[in-house]
C-alpha cells in the first residue's frame, strides 16, 4: 500500500542499477556453482582438456570413500566444538563485559583481539605456540609438571589443537553478539524480579538467560553454516595431517582438485559441501519459521 | 555485603583467566618480534626481551613483505570501492521499489552468505585462466567483489529500508531523475550503513586466503595472508623474523579497531545483529 508512490520506476531503470551487481554475482557465485555440479559429471585432471562423463561414478565413489566420511565427521566436530565451547565461552565473556567490574573498556580490546587477526596469522603463530620443543604451550605443560606433548603431530590429538585454536579465534565473535543482546535487556526486568527477591543465580536463569535464547539460536546458525567454511587454519597449520587425522571437506576438495588434479572428484566434494550447506539452511529455516508461529501462539 | 565481595573477586578472577587466554598469544608474538636470534635461542620465553630490536622488521620488509603489503592494499581497496558503488546501487531499488521479482532477487543476493566458497573454486580457477588473468592480482577482483556482494547488500537494503520515503519524493518533484535521487538524496543518508560495508569487506578481504591460494603463484602478485605462508615455507628457522610479519599484517586491522571500537564491532557482526 506504501508502495503506490514508490515505484514511479519503469522496468528499465531498476535493471540499470541491479544489473552491474548482478552481472558480477552470476558470473562468479552463480555459474560456478552450477559448471561444478557439471564438472563433477566427469573424469577430468584439469591439466588436459581430456573429459570422460562419468555421471554419477564420482559421487558413488565419494559414498565408499572412507576419507570423505572421516572428513565429513571433523566438519561435524567443529560444529559441535562451536556450539557447546565457543557460545557458552563467548557468553562468560559477554557477561564478564556486563558486570561492575573495573577497566571494562581494557578487558574489551584484549578479548576482542584474536577475531582481528587473519586466520594465516592466527595459525603460524599457534603452529609456534604448540611446538613441541621451543613452544610456550609445553613450557608451561612442564613447568606444570605434564610430560610434553606433539601437538600437531600426534593424530589422536591435532584434531583437538586445531579446534582449540578455532575457539580462541572465534569466542570473541560471539561475545559481541552476546553483549548486544545483554544490552538490550530492559532494566524492568531486573527490577521486577528484584522485588520478587530473586538472588542473581535465579535472575540469571530466569531473566538473562530465557532473553538471550534468540542470540543463542543465531549464534548457533551461524556456527554451523560458518563451520563449512572452515579451511584457512586446517590448511596451514596441519594441511588436513598428520594422515588425514584433521581432514575437513574443504581440505580434502582442495587436495583432490590442486595437488592431486583430480578435478571431476574434487568438483563432486565441492558440489556436495554446496548440497549440504543448502540442506543445513532449509532445515534452519523451517525450524526457525516454526519455532516464530509457535512463539506467536503461545 | 561479604558475599558480595567475594562474587566480585571471583569475576576478576574469571576476567584475567579470559584475558590470559586471548592476549597471552599477541604477547608472545610481539614480544618474540623483538628478540634478537641469540636471545631468543637463550630465552624463548622471557616475556620482555633481554635487548630489543627492530631488526626483524626491516629484514622482512625487504625480504617482500612490502610488495604483500602493497598488492593487499591494492586489490583490497579496488574490491572494496567497486562492491560500495554496486551493491549501494542494487540496494536502492530492492529496498525501496516494489517491483515483482524484488523479493526473489533479494533472496538470490543473499543466499550468497550461506554459501561454502570450494563450491566456485574449480571453476573460477578455469575463468580466470581463460581470460588470461591467471597468476595477476586482477584474478581476485571478480570473487572478491561477488563475494562481498551478499552481505553488503543485506547490510545497505536493511538500512535503506528506514529512510523516509519524502525525503526522495521532494527530489523527484524537483525533476531529478533517478539516478540523480539516488546520488544526491540517498547516497549521503546511508554514510553509516556504507561504512559498516566497508570495515566488514576490509576485514574479510584482507584476511582471504583460498582464492589468492588457488589463483596466485608467483610471489611478485601474492597478497599478505599467501605471502606470509610463503614465508614460513621459506624462513621457518627465522621464527622472530616470522613474528615480526605476523605483527605487521596484523596491524592495520587492529589499529583500525582501535581508533574506530564501535564502527568496527559493528561492522564484523554485520548483519548477525540485526537477525
Amino acid at each position: 500500500m506504501i508502495s503506490s508512490k514508490k515505484k514511479r520506476m519503469n522496468a528499465w531503470t531498476i535493471l540499470l542499477f541491479i544489473l552491474p551487481a548482478l552481472l558480477v554475482y552470476v558470473v562468479y557465485v552463480v555459474y560456478p556453482i552450477i559448471t561444478t555440479f557439471n564438472y563433477s559429471l566427469f573424469d577430468w585432471s584439469g591439466l588436459s582438456a581430456d573429459t570422460t562423463f562419468v555421471g554419477l561414478g564420482n559421487y558413488v565413489s565419494l559414498y565408499m570413500d572412507r576419507i570423505f566420511w572421516l572428513a565429513l565427521q571433523n566438519n561435524v566436530l567443529i560444529v559441535m566444538a562451536s556450539v557447546l565451547l565457543q557460545i557458552p565461552l563467548g557468553l562468560i565473556m559477554a557477561l564478564i563485559l556486563s558486570s561492575s567490574i573495573k577497566g571494562r573498556r581494557f578487558f574489551n580490546v584484549m578479548f576482542f583481539l584474536p577475531y582481528l587477526m587473519s586466520t594465516v596469522a592466527i595459525g603460524l603463530l599457534w603452529i609456534y605456540m604448540f611446538d613441541p620443543v621451543n613452544g610456550p604451550v609445553n613450557q608451561i605443560l612442564m613447568w606444570l609438571g605434564f610430560s610434553p606433548v606433539s601437538w600437531l603431530a600426534d593424530p589422536a590429538i591435532a584434531i583437538y589443537a586445531v579446534l582449540f585454536v578455532i575457539i580462541w579465534q572465534f569466542s570473541p565473535f560471539y561475545m559481541i553478539l552476546f553483549r548486544a543482546a545483554i544490552v538490550g535487556i530492559p532494566d524492568e526486568l531486573y527490577e521486577a524480579a528484584d522485588i520478587d527477591g530473586a538472588n542473581s543465580k535465579n535472575k540469571f536463569f530466569y531473566v538473562t538467560l530465557p532473553t538471550l535464547i534468540p542470540t543463542i539460536v543465531t549464534s548457533s546458525i551461524l556456527a554451523i553454516v560458518g563451520s563449512l567454511k572452515a579451511f584457512d587454519i586446517f590448511y596451514i597449520m596441519t594441511g588436513g595431517g598428520p594422515g588425514h587425522a584433521t581432514e575437513i571437506l574443504g581440505t580434502y576438495m582442495y587436495k583432490q582438485g590442486f595437488i592431486n588434479f583430480s578435478m571431476g572428484y574434487a568438483s563432486a566434494i565441492a558440489f556436495t559441501m554446496f548440497v549440504i550447506a543448502f540442506v543445513c539452511v532449509v532445515i534452519i529455516q523451517t525450524l526457525e519459521y516454526l519455532r516464530r508461529k509457535r512463539g506467536i501462539l503461545s | 555485603m561479604k558475599n558480595k565481595r567475594g562474587k566480585q573477586i571471583l569475576v576478576y578472577i574469571v576476567a584475567c583467566i579470559f584475558l590470559v587466554f586471548t592476549a597471552y598469544p599477541f604477547i608472545y608474538m610481539i614480544s618474540t618480534s623483538l628478540k634478537t636470534m641469540d636471545d631468543f635461542f637463550a630465552n624463548p620465553f622471557r616475556m620482555i626481551p633481554g635487548e630489543f630490536t627492530l631488526d626483524h622488521y626491516f629484514s622482512v620488509f625487504e625480504m617482500g613483505l612490502a610488495q604483500y603489503f602493497l598488492n593487499s592494499v591494492m586489490i583490497t581497496v579496488a574490491a572494496v570501492f567497486i562492491v560500495v558503488i554496486i551493491a549501494s546501487l542494487a540496494s536502492y531499488p530492492l529496498s525501496r521499489m516494489s517491483f515483482r521479482l524484488n523479493r526473489p532477487l533479494f533472496l538470490f543476493f543473499i543466499a550468497g552468505m550461506m554459501l561454502p566458497i570450494h563450491a566456485t573454486l574449480i571453476p573460477i580457477f578455469v575463468l580466470s585462466q581463460d581470460l588470461g588473468i591467471y597468476d595477476t592480482l586482477l584474478a581476485l577482483l571478480g570473487p572478491y567483489v561477488a563475494f562481498s556482494l551478499p552481505i553488503s547488500i543485506f547490510i545497505l537494503t536493511q538500512f535503506m529500508q528506514d529512510i523516509p520515503k519524502e525525503l526522495e519524493e521532494a527530489a523527484v518533484i524537483d525533476g531529478a531523475n533517478h539516478f540523480a535521487t539516488f546520488r544526491r538524496v540517498i547516497f549521503p543518508v546511508i554514510k553509516p550503513a556504507v561504512s559498516t560495508v566497508v570495515i566488514y569487506n576490509f576485514v574479510f578481504l584482507w584476511t582471504e586466503f583460498i582464492f589468492a591460494l588457488i589463483l596466485i603463484t608467483s610471489p611478485s602478485q601474492m597478497t599478505l595472508p599467501l605471502g606470509l605462508q610463503n614465508f614460513y615455507g621459506e624462513f621457518s628457522i627465522n621464527i622472530p623474523g616470522l613474528m615480526a610479519a605476523l605483527t605487521l599484517a596484523s596491524l592495520p586491522v587492529i589499529l583500525m579497531f582501535l581508533f574506530a571500537q564501535e564502527r568496527v564491532v559493528k561492522g564484523l557482526t554485520g548483519g548477525a545483529l540485526k537477525g
